[in-house]
């Protein structure tokens, strides 16, 4: 139990002895509490991909070589390079392993722990550093990132409070509590800048102010960490890395506005999020951080997990308190807004998890500090979810207004395979595409939604040549199609109707005058959806019609797809010239349709084929060609 | 007289489990979807009996709870299979093939998505964003994750299943 500030100082002095071996070794060169700290990311693709049978093999090893005193395994959060997983990284040195298997856990502890030297085939990045040295700055992917709401993934046990408290953590509480009004808190916010992570890029202070001024005694503050937008991972890395830090940032939104209770609504999809939440905030409660008089300063604040169950639309602020209230998860018309009338019909902030993970450092450091980085509009930075073709795939933090080149290329690590650039979908289903004509907008809330895409959660989904604009807005309206709740109309029949379209098109059915009733449902669905996911439902077809006319011209007029994705526009045709007769392609044909032999040259009958590909694949000589 | 029927003592154990989950949240606000989630763990799926005990207990009628229910793509009022295949449809994963796994899985369990094999060995699902982009494509059974999947390589896994 910590009683005062004082204590929490106390605390916060003992547990960083135990972890400096892990910070900046120039900064802090005697490293107590144990020698050696093997860091293992213990959370999302690491996870998936098996690093915690790593961190057991690491356990394994230090017992047979009894370093038991000197060797030290901690699970954390994320690394962000997690196409490389499972990562580790052992300190003081820093060196950085990527792909370790269990396997390789004994040569790590042969050569690097007691020999000293690295292992060099593990490597992250640049594989010719023989010397051991603080290497992380050399890779480009963790040069040009700033963390912020990342700051302690990949440092810090998430599931130990104390590591928190070691690098400041819950001192913002303290600042909070012990030197400002609440009105005072919202100021700072206010002139930080900082804008909601989630999605629209609301004014974060605004928000609260406006619940703040309501006059009753019972609201509520909600973390919104119901991460819906596929291919967005970075919530969930937060929750899993750092929860203590979102917990925190609670305490101190809910002081700000007057409220004593706040739920985290958490997607069920993340089971080790909400493991890691419900320890953190037991831990906190141990503590006296959470509960009654928090700090001796006479303020309480309890906080509570709730569980999602599946549905997309309850990312949406007013469907995610209907679902905490127990109901079908739909949206409801505003006004009133749930700044006066939210969750039980009472005054409610809801916030996303990156915007809370910020809250913390803004006061610590002051709204000078945070608004001194970003773009003129947008402060602070922003963590983007890399995926789909591109080399380092992963989890990255930079300066708001970095351009898409410098995150696709430089960070990135540009397209595998030898691949073009076609384009980065950012925003999920409510946002759009951006083509390479793009890739020097430097990227910020105003400069996305300019160019008809918009910031969401921050996922970025890189596609190359191999990818048809159309099918992937039709799969993007499959998605909104699936997702709606079906109370407002323009949406539940609005994106079908688009979809049919779509598909239509994709089919090779679709006509000119197809590409005319898409935009014209799009903006009619765009102005009268209810809610946020309808408003937006429609940006993926809006971006790729602007930007990509002539894919869907291709579909219609040439009935042709040109990234050869669409299957019934796929012909698959023999190179007679290259053929050799084997006859291994007519064996394996599901449908028989293909005729030859030893004597007649090889050939396909359209109208039979199934366009499977078998063929293509089986042929050893290559002479089925693809829409040749 | 005693019942030595194995299939009854379970059913009145999972029975008891319910009451219990029931009670815990009786007073709780909004606690149907808390209570759905742990009923499910117990039955596995959510069965018009089961949501009948809810709706008696939690005192909502069973309309709603069925709403609930049905609104929600996390509740199944079907059994599933012994393994849960869910392929992950995100963005990522869609952009770097995830639909040819799922229609090789479709083609080899021939089920649709959503359904069961007649054994009730393997139930298909395609899910949302899990959050493993950097696998991409994903597919889970049950709580192992295959990542970094080719359409070639959904025999094999198969195959380790089919044995057990």
């Amino acid at each position: 139990m910590i009683k005062n500030i004082e204590e929490l100082n106390a605390l916060k002095d003992r547990a960083l002895g135990n972890i400096t071996v892990r910070l900046d070794r120039t900064e802090n060169p005697s490293p107590e509490g144990g020698k050696i700290h093997i860091l293992v990311c213990g959370v999302a693709g690491c996870a998936s991909s098996g690093s915690l049978k790593v961190a057991a093999a690491i356990e394994d090893e230090i017992k047979k070589n009894n370093l038991g005193a000197d060797v030290k395994v901690i699970k954390t959060g994320c690394f962000g390079l997690c196409a490389e997983g499972p990562i580790m990284m052992i300190c003081p040195e820093h060196v950085m392993y990527t792909k370790v298997a269990p396997e390789d856990v004994a040569e790590i502890f042969e050569n690097h722990i007691m020999g000293g030297k690295i292992v060099t085939r593990l490597l992250a990045g640049e594989k010719e550093y023989e010397e051991i040295e603080d290497r992380l700055p050399q890779i480009p992917f963790f040069a040009m990132q700033k963390r912020i709401a990342l700051n302690n993934c990949g440092i810090i046990d998430p599931e130990n409070i104390d590591e928190y408290i070691a690098l400041d953590g819950y001192q913002a509480l303290a600042k909070v509590l012990n030197e400002y009004e609440p009105d005072e808190v919202i100021d700072e916010i206010k002139k930080s800048g900082l804008r909601g992570r989630g999605g629209g890029g609301f004014p974060t202070g605004r928000k609260w102010e406006s619940s703040a001024v309501v006059q009753d005694h019972e609201k509520y503050v909600i973390c919104n960490a119901d991460e819906g937008d596929p291919g967005a991972f970075m919530d969930r890395s937060i929750l899993e890395g750092d929860p203590h830090s979102v917990i925190e940032a609670m305490i101190i939104n809910g002081y700000a506005v007057g409220a004593r209770q706040g739920y985290i609504y958490v997607r069920a999809e993340y089971p080790v999020a909400v493991k890691r939440l419900g320890v953190a905030i037991r831990q906190a409660e141990e503590y006296g951080l959470l509960g009654n008089n928090i700090l001796g300063k006479g303020f309480n604040f309890n906080l509570e997990v709730r569980l999602g169950a599946g549905a997309f639309v309850c990312g949406e602020g007013s469907a995610l308190m209907t679902s905490i209230e127990g109901k079908r998860g739909e949206p409801r018309p505003k006004p009133p807004r749930s700044a006066e009338k939210g969750l039980w019909k009472k005054p409610t902030v809801l916030n996303n998890v990156e915007t809370y993970a910020n809250i913390p450092q803004i006061i610590r450091k002051g709204a000078d500090w945070f608004n001194s980085i970003g773009t003129e509009k947008s402060k602070g930075t922003k963590v983007f979810a890399l995926g789909g073709k591109i080399n380092n795939i992963g989890l990255v933090e930079v300066p708001m207004g970095t351009t898409l080149r410098q995150i696709v290329y430089d960070i990135g690590g540009g397209i595998p395979d030898g691949g073009t650039f076609k384009a980065a979908q950012t925003g999920g289903p409510s946002g759009g595409c951006l083509p390479a004509e793009h890739l020097d907008t430097p990227i910020d809330y105003d400069s996305l939604t300019k160019l008809g895409s918009m910031m969401g959660s921050g996922g970025l989904i890189v596609m190359d040549e191999h990818t048809c604009m159309v099918d992937l807005a039709r799969f993007f309206l499959d998605f909104t199609v699936d997702e709606s709740c079906g109370k407002c109309p323009p949406c539940r029949i609005g994106t079908k109707r688009m979809h049919e379209i779509l598909v239509r098109i994709t089919e090779g059915k679709g006509t000119l005058e197809d590409l005319d009733k898409l935009e014209v449902l799009a903006r009619n669905i765009k102005a009268s959806a209810l809610c946020g996911l309808g408003q937006s439902a429609p940006n993926p077809v809006l971006s790729t019609l602007k930007y990509f006319r002539d894919e869907y011209i291709a579909h219609v007029v040439d009935k042709k797809c040109p990234a050869g994705v669409c299957v019934s526009m796929i012909k698959y045709k023999i190179d007679t010239d290259v053929c050799k007769r084997c006859g291994i392609c007519k064996k394996g044909c599901p449908t028989q349709c293909i005729s030859g032999d030893k004597n007649t040259p090889f050939a396909i009958d359209q109208d039979k084929c199934v366009k499977c590909g078998l063929c293509m694949e089986k042929c050893p000589f290559k002479a089925i060609l693809k829409n040749a | 007289m005693t019942t030595n029927c194995a299939g009854c003592a379970e059913a009145s154990e999972k029975a008891k489990e319910l009451k219990k989950i029931i009670a815990k949240y009786k007073d709780t606000r909004g606690a149907l979807i808390p209570v759905l989630h742990e009923a499910q763990e117990v039955y596995g799926y959510l069965p018009l009996e089961v949501q009948r005990e809810i709706s008696l207990g939690l005192d909502i009628p069973l309309a709603e709870v069925y709403g609930v229910v049905s609104f929600y793509t996390q509740f199944s009022i079907n059994p599933k299979g012994k393994y849960q295949i869910n392929v992950c449809m995100g963005t990522a994963c869609y952009v770097k093939g995830s639909n040819e796994i799922l229609d090789k899985f479709k083609t080899r369990l021939s089920i649709d998505v959503g359904d069961c094999t007649d054994d009730q060995k393997f139930s298909l699902d395609a899910c949302r964003c899990i959050g493993a982009c950097g696998l991409a494509p994903v597919v889970t059974i049950n709580d192992e994750v295959y990542g970094k999947l080719t359409a070639d390589d959904v025999d094999d896994i198969l195959d380790k299943y089919e044995d057990k």
